[in-house]
Order: structure tokens, then C-alpha cells, then sequence
């Protein structure tokens, strides 16, 4: 039986059988075991409605489920947000167009497809796996919108709401589409009707030459539809009185197409409509492979996406859902844990450990005090807080920034485009010729200097190095995405060569940002003691208790041996409580220290109904462990100290290599949001040529890449939270780091995983190849335009060398450029 | 020789065919998704328990 040697296989791995993580075996349903409950409940799901076929299409197809937070969902109940996700609604009915990050393989589009047979108030689910979105199409008299979603997530698909949802890209490919297929038509009928042109030695017979002369024009026509796009850039080019790329390109193709009209109405020759329709069709093609999308993800994120889409309102004593449009000044609400706090406000009931890590880089959460100011972007972690709205939404520190200059400028204002330089010096370069021809033919003869002159202009199209671009970044840019490094555009590409400065963000882009390093310094502790620093450790909110916590084992066996319901926090000291009899203490130095106040402790320890407060004398001022440079945590158990926790960021793998590689080709800086204890570490890893700052706010980052860039320092910003976005959009190329390509990213001109953060050195070496193997394409095209220049000039420019020189020029060219990047990519191991 | 515009005028109908079904294919969005519809088509409609019952009998017939 097919189940049971399933069951075999999962026994044996003791992998779970919904999503194939490492389990322990505990928990288990119908045979089958799994690693947490998330796991099990999905599964049941599943089993309950016969739709098992799910891990038959793939083996542990499930995505592992975050903590289930169902209250998550709860803004859904508000019918104004609910309708708004909704694409279309009427009385019985809502379709709904979901973005799922989390889908990954077949089994995920099977189980999707076939969403009615969980629940039949879905009437319909389709899947776009490449956009990962899902079409849903619901009875709104069986399930909700909230219900729709708090199924998915139960299943491991958590929905994330878009707010900005623009699907401007697919009508534009569409449009190539349609493009290239009416230049194909056009392309292979203008060839049939050519190719009798090209055999017959003698010359056709004149009744055939000109209906295949007519005919071809006929199909030129839709052709200069196919083309609009060059002449439309070309026009804007010249209208802002710069000559780019497309200026020589459209200019080539407008005369081709007048010198063939011309020729063939007035019966003096075949025309150049083969050559012209071929090369139309190549740079659409090319085009099409620029246009490559990672539909997928968001380069364009802001702030907005990054909050939450409602609040809960606290009116009357009642808590109440309302969309955070609606939020104003004065509002009283609350945020429950790993919330995002929507708006600067004061801090008016509950402990608030604010994690701002994604707003200024600062990686341990903050604590605030009733009547502080809290600030937009932090995120609560601990119980729901209530909070007093001081300034609306859009005026929050966050927003401010994001109101920066930085963000209003145009994109195409730091592009030095290659291409368009060329352009530039090309077309220069072209009405000299011309000019010269001229001057050499009109004595001699004014029809065939007329001839040689249009011919000069035809030949002179750079279209085999048009082509070339896109082939050869097109090209590139799949080797980078199968790298996990995507990005927005090919232009990135050309800056990302140019580079002269690399500037790291600290937290999250060179440290891990949710493993920390930790080291007991002091006497080995036992097995039992570290159980008994777990359990105590566990019961803090502290950051660096959780640390502690999660580095240490736990014991599984006896879990209510080491139980601790006798402890106290104290805050910004440390934690205390009595275990096993035992009195164990962890917190600063001077906590540990001083507050061993009794000496005759054990005789207290073992009579436990003694208040630990007694112990430990709380008018005693501490500093603030957090204010701690050394983040050096002490333990004691009784009366012994037994030596302290170092707790250190830790850096990602390869680090040192990458940094050493770097180093030799790049200066580099460090800007970090946190406090400076980090900085001996960093200066022994980036040696100490390099800048290294802290406590730098984003405004501050901001500024550093500005400053560069007036000393004509062309900078790599290598960021990942919201503080680094202004840095990130001010740079040269920003890049953001992420674990998670379809987690939130601020916006970039790439996205780097950042476990391929190490293959940074490589990206680097191959853009710049790039740029020489265009080089090098341009010098081939320029080859071949100088021999069709010598056809030209000398007046001999037939159709027949027309249609041979350009399609082998482009298809030569484009050859070149495939290949030398993939070689190219083969050298610096990124395929 | 003047079967060749007869000719011609078919082939160029033939070739306008193709195009306008091109145009159409993209414009009712087979272009959208050039994934997803190649896994589906390879999903049985039937149901888990029919699924399993040619499992079954696969598995009987080879023993």
C-alpha cells in the first residue's frame, strides 16, 4: 500500500511529513509525524477532505506555518477593507486576486486549484504560478473574505496584500507580443517575395517585379507599426536635445523604407524591404529578452506597503477595526504583538519592547516607558500595548523621510547610458560620412552622390549593436537571477560596472539579523545549570534573555523539573528566580554583583515561600543594560558567579573572504544604526582604510551617499531595512538584502539573497566583463558598418549585399554576446 | 504562369490566418501565464479516492 511506505519513509528521516523540516517525532497523526502543530493541523485538513494527492505530487510540499495568530486577519471583518480587496462584488459573489509568496512547487497548484472541495463556498481558484497570485471566486453567503484567508493561511498560504497593485508591465508585453508577431508575418512574406529577386540571374519578368514589388510594400506598412517604439524614443530624445541610441536607429529605418518606396514606384529597383523587415524583427526580439520581469517581486516598494492596511481603535471602552486612512490625531489604539505601530504616538498602557530594527538597524528592541514617544515602523513584541496617536500618518518620522528629494527623482536622470553615448558620437560620426560623400560625388555626379548618400544613412544603422545589448545583458541578467541575485532592469547592470565605493548597512546585511553568537566566559557550565538558566531565561522579555535562551538546550524530558514560577524581572537589570531550590541570577555585572546581598543565602533558597524581591534590594540604581557596551549578560546560581554571557553579532558566512576580495578593487563603508560595539570586530574585518560609522539614522545615510556623489564617487549602497531606503534610491545601484526574496524590501534596483551575499565579488567582476564584451560587440558592429560603408560610399550598395551584410552582422554580433557572457559566467562560477 | 497571384493571394490569406489566431492567443492571455497551464493539464480530475484505487490495482497487477 502506497500510504504505508510513505509512513516508512517518514520514520525513518524522521522528517515531517507536511513540509519535511527535521522533527523529534512527538507529535503525530494517523502514523505520519510531523515537526509542530502547525504541520498537523494543515495536514489534517487535508486528510479530512480526501485531498492527500497533495503529498503524493511532490514529497513534503507544505510550507512551514508561522505561530497561528488567527487575530491576524481580524481587520477583514471591517466590510469597507474587505470590499476594497475584492476585484469585483455583487450580492452573492466577490472574486479576489491574491499575491501568495509562498508558493513553491506542483503541489502547490493542485492544492490551490482545488480549494472548493476544502470549502464549497469558493466557487472557483485559479493559479498564476510565475506571479504567484491566485484568482479566487467565492459565495459570500458560505465563506468570508476573512474566512477565504484564514484558510489559506491555515494551509501554510498566507495571502499578502498588495497595496499598490499595477500591472503595467504585462500590457506592455503584451504589446511586444503583438509586435513581433505581425513582423514575423510581415518578415517571412516580404522574404518569400524577395527570394525570386535574389535566384532569377536574368532579372524577373517586369509584371512580377512589380506586384511582389507592390505587395512587399504592402507589408512594410504594418512594419513602421512594429517599429513606432525607436521612433517615439528617438523623438523624446531629441525633443530634451539629447541623441540617443535610437535617434541613428529610427533615422536608418525611416530612409530604408522611403528609398524602397521610392524605388519601386518608380520602377528603378527591388527596394531594401527584406533587410528592413529582418532587422525590425531582431530588435524586437532583442527586446523582448531586455524585457525580462520577475513578476513576482516588487522593486518599487514604499513605506505604505510596509504598514499595516487597518488599526484597532479603542472607542468607548470597545475596540473597533477601522482602515488606517481613517486614523487621525488623538485616536487611542492599540497594537497587539508583532504589530507594526501605524503612527507616532505616546506610549499610554502595557510594556512596550519596541523592535525598530527595520526602521533604524538598531537590532535589540527597545523599551519604552509610559508617555514616551513611540515612533511609526517599530514593531511591539511582548503584549498588546495601548497607544495615543500624537501625529497623523502621513506626517510620521518615517514618512518624512520618505518625502525626501531622493525619492522624487526621476530614474532616467542617473543612467550614463552607454548606448546612448555611442548614439551620441555615432550619429556624429554618420553626417560626417555623409558629408564627405558629398563632397566627393556632387562634381562627378549629383544621382549616384544621391544614391551613395542614402545608402551611406542605411548601412550606418548601429542595429547589430542595438541588438547586442539585449542579448548580452538579457542574457546576463537570467545568470544573475539564477544566482538569486534580480534585477529591476538591464541599465543596472551598466552602473552596477561603474562602481568606485561599496557602502554595507550593518544589521541584517553583513550580521544575521536574528542569530546572535554566544559565549559563556567562565567556568564550564553542567548540563543541569544550563537547563536551569533556560528555564529561567524563558521567562524574560528581554532581548538578550532570548538570546541566552534559544542558544541553550532545553530539557525535554523533564520539563516540570526545571518549571520556575518563582522569578522576578527587574527591569533594565536583570532576572532572578529560584529553580530547583537553586537561586539563580542573570543580569549586568552590577546586578549580579551587588545584589547577593544576604550571605547566609542557601538557608533562604531552600524556604521557598520567601519572596525573591527580598532578595534582591531594588532602590539600588543600575545601568541600563542595554546601554552596556559590552553586551556581557552574568550569571550566578546561589552565591557563586559563575562568569557571563557574551553575546556578539554574528557575521554572515564567508564574510571575511568577501570583504577581502572587495577590498582590493573597491573602497568600502560601513554604516550602521547601532551603537558602536560592534566596532573593533568590524575594523579588524574591513581593515582600516574604510569608513565605519554608527548610530547613523537614515537621514544620515542619506547624506553619506550624497556626499560621495558630489566627490564623484559612484556608489553600491548594500542595504535591507527601511532605513537604508533613502540611501538605497540615492545610490548609484542599491541593492537590498533579503532571506526571503518575497519578504518586504524597500525600493532598489536588485534583490540579493542574502545567503549569496558571498557570490557578491563574482557579480561585481561579471558586470564589468559585460560592459568590455559590449565593447567588443560595438567594435564588431562597427566592422561591419565600415564595410557596408565602403559598398555605400562607392555607390554599389545592392539589395541583394544590403540583405546579406545585416542579418550576418546582427546574428554574428548577437552570437558574440551570448556566448562571451556565458563564458564569461562559467569563469566567475556563476553558472 | 499567372497561377502564381492565385497562389500568392492563398498563401498571404493562410499566413493572415495564423496571425489574427496569434493576435487573439495573446489577446485573451495565454501569454499571461506560460507555466502554470502545463502542470495543470497533467492533474487527473478525478477524485482522491478513485486516485487510489488505480493505485491500487496498478500496484496488484504488477505483483
Amino acid at each position: 500500500m502506497p500510504d504505508k511506505e510513505l509512513n516508512l519513509k517518514s520514520k525513518i528521516s524522521q522528517k515531517c511529513f507536511h513540509c519535511g523540516m527535521e522533527c523529534n517525532g512527538k507529535i503525530e497523526s494517523n502514523d505520519k509525524y510531523f515537526c509542530c502543530n502547525g504541520c498537523k493541523n494543515a495536514y489534517e485538513t487535508l486528510e479530512n477532505k480526501n485531498l492527500c494527492n497533495y503529498y503524493k505530487l511532490e514529497q513534503h510540499p507544505g510550507n512551514i506555518p508561522k505561530q497561528y495568530n488567527f487575530n491576524k486577519f481580524r481587520f477583514l471583518e471591517n466590510k469597507e477593507i474587505a470590499s476594497k480587496l475584492c476585484s469585483y462584488e455583487d450580492e452573492n459573489t466577490a472574486t479576489l486576486t491574491l499575491y501568495i509568496p509562498s508558493i513553491h512547487c506542483t503541489s502547490c497548484i493542485w492544492l490551490l486549484e482545488n480549494l472548493q472541495k476544502i470549502n464549497p463556498g469558493v466557487l472557483l481558484s485559479r493559479l498564476n504560478f510565475n506571479e504567484k497570485k491566485l484568482f479566487v471566486k467565492i459565495n459570500k453567503h458560505f465563506i468570508s473574505t476573512k474566512q477565504l484567508f484564514e484558510l489559506l493561511y491555515s494551509l501554510g498560504y498566507e495571502p499578502v496584500i498588495e497595496k499598490s497593485e499595477e500591472n503595467k508591465t504585462s500590457s506592455e508585453t503584451k504589446k511586444l507580443y503583438y509586435k513581433i508577431g505581425i513582423a514575423g508575418f510581415c518578415f517571412g512574406n516580404i522574404m518569400l517575395l524577395s527570394f525570386p529577386e535574389y535566384l532569377s540571374s536574368s532579372g524577373l519578368e517586369n509584371i512580377y517585379k512589380e506586384f511582389f514589388g507592390y505587395l512587399n510594400i504592402l507589408f512594410a506598412i504594418p512594419l513602421l507599426y512594429c517599429a513606432s517604439g525607436y521612433f517615439i524614443s528617438s523623438y523624446k530624445g531629441l525633443k530634451n536635445k539629447n541623441i540617443n541610441i535610437d535617434v541613428p536607429i529610427a533615422l536608418g529605418i525611416s530612409i530604408v523604407f522611403l528609398r524602397s518606396l521610392y524605388e519601386i514606384l518608380s520602377g528603378t529597383g527591388a527596394g531594401y524591404y527584406d533587410s528592413f523587415s529582418g532587422l525590425i524583427l531582431f530588435l524586437l526580439v532583442g527586446k523582448l529578452l531586455q524585457t525580462k520581469t520577475y513578476d513576482s517581486l516588487n522593486f518599487e516598494r514604499n513605506y505604505k506597503s510596509y504598514f499595516p492596511l487597518a488599526v484597532t481603535l479603542i472607542e468607548g471602552g470597545r475596540e473597533k477595526i477601522i482602515p488606517l486612512e481613517k486614523l487621525k490625531k488623538g485616536d487611542r489604539i492599540t497594537v497587539k504583538n508583532n504589530e507594526i505601530i501605524p503612527a507616532d504616538s505616546i506610549l499610554f498602557k502595557g510594556n512596550a519592547n519596541i523592535d525598530y530594527s527595520f526602521v533604524t538597524g538598531e537590532s535589540i528592541p527597545a523599551e519604552k516607558v509610559l508617555g514616551e514617544i513611540i515612533y511609526a515602523g517599530g514593531k511591539q513584541l511582548g503584549s498588546s500595548i495601548e497607544l495615543e496617536v500624537i501625529r497623523d500618518v502621513s506626517q510620521s518620522y518615517l514618512t518624512q523621510l520618505w518625502n525626501n528629494e531622493a525619492f522624487n527623482k526621476t530614474e532616467k536622470s542617473k543612467l550614463s547610458n552607454f548606448a546612448d553615448f555611442i548614439g551620441k558620437n555615432f550619429t556624429i560620426g554618420v553626417f560626417a560620412i555623409v558629408f564627405l560623400t558629398a563632397l566627393y560625388w556632387f562634381p562627378i555626379n549629383f544621382d549616384r552622390g544621391l544614391s551613395a548618400i542614402i545608402a551611406v544613412l542605411i548601412v550606418a544603422c548601429p542595429c547589430a549593436f542595438a541588438i547586442s545589448i539585449p542579448f548580452a545583458f538579457g542574457n546576463s541578467m537570467k545568470i544573475f537571477g539564477r544566482n538569486k541575485f534580480y534585477i529591476k532592469n538591464i541599465n543596472v547592470i551598466e552602473r552596477l560596472a561603474d562602481i568606485d565605493k561599496i557602502v554595507f548597512d550593518k544589521t541584517g546585511t553583513i550580521t544575521c539579523s536574528n542569530e546572535s553568537e554566544v559565549k559563556f566566559i567562565g567556568r564550564e557550565l553542567s548540563l543541569e545549570e544550563k537547563y536551569l538558566v533556560n528555564s529561567l531565561s524563558k521567562n524574560s522579555t528581554h532581548p538578550y534573555s532570548r538570546i541566552i535562551s534559544n542558544s541553550l538546550p532545553c530539557s525535554l524530558s523533564s520539563k516540570e523539573e526545571y518549571n520556575s514560577d518563582q522569578y522576578k524581572e527587574y527591569t533594565g537589570k536583570g532576572i532572578a528566580g529560584i529553580i530547583n531550590c537553586k537561586l539563580i541570577k542573570l543580569g549586568s555585572e552590577e546586578f549580579v554583583y551587588n545584589s547577593l546581598v544576604r550571605s547566609d543565602l542557601p538557608d533562604f533558597v531552600s524556604s521557598l515561600e520567601l519572596e525573591i524581591s527580598d532578595l534582591i534590594d531594588e532602590t539600588e540604581g543600575y545601568e541600563h543594560l542595554q546601554k552596556h557596551k559590552n553586551s556581557n549578560v552574568f550569571l550566578s546560581i546561589n552565591t557563586e558567579i559563575l562568569g557571563y554571557f557574551e553575546i556578539k553579532n554574528k557575521y554572515k558566512n564567508h564574510l571575511p573572504e568577501v570583504i577581502d576580495e572587495l577590498k582590493t578593487n573597491y573602497s568600502l563603508a560601513v554604516l550602521s544604526g547601532d551603537n558602536n560595539a560592534e566596532k573593533q570586530n568590524l575594523k579588524t574585518l574591513f581593515g582600516h582604510e574604510p569608513d565605519i560609522l554608527f548610530n547613523q539614522s537614515a537621514q544620515n545615510k542619506l547624506n553619506y551617499i550624497k556626499e560621495m556623489q558630489s566627490k564623484d564617487i559612484k556608489c553600491l549602497m548594500i542595504g535591507d531595512g527601511l532605513n537604508d531606503a533613502g540611501a538605497l534610491k540615492q545610490s548609484n545601484v542599491g541593492i537590498s538584502v533579503v532571506d526571503n526574496i518575497n519578504s518586504f524590501s524597500p525600493s532598489c534596483d536588485g534583490i540579493l539573497e542574502s545567503e549569496k551575499l558571498q557570490k557578491l565579488p563574482a557579480i561585481l567582476s561579471f558586470a564589468k566583463k559585460n560592459l568590455t564584451i559590449l565593447k567588443m560587440a560595438f567594435t564588431f558592429s562597427l566592422l561591419y558598418n565600415a564595410a557596408g560603408m565602403y559598398f555605400a560610399i562607392s555607390g554599389q550598395l545592392s539589395p541583394l549585399v544590403a540583405a546579406i551584410l545585416m542579418p550576418v552582422s546582427s546574428i554574428s554580433v548577437v552570437l558574440f554576446a551570448t556566448l562571451s557572457t556565458n563564458f564569461f559566467a562559467k569563469k566567475y562560477k556563476l553558472i | 504562369m499567372s497561377v502564381i497571384f492565385v497562389l500568392i493571394f492563398f498563401s498571404v490569406l493562410v499566413a493572415a490566418g495564423f496571425l489574427i489566431a496569434f493576435i487573439w492567443s495573446v489577446k485573451s492571455g495565454q501569454y499571461n501565464d506560460r507555466y502554470t497551464p502545463s502542470v495543470r493539464m497533467l492533474f487527473e480530475d478525478s477524485s482522491e479516492e478513485e486516485l487510489n484505487k488505480k493505485l491500487y490495482n496498478k500496484k496488484e497487477t504488477s505483483v
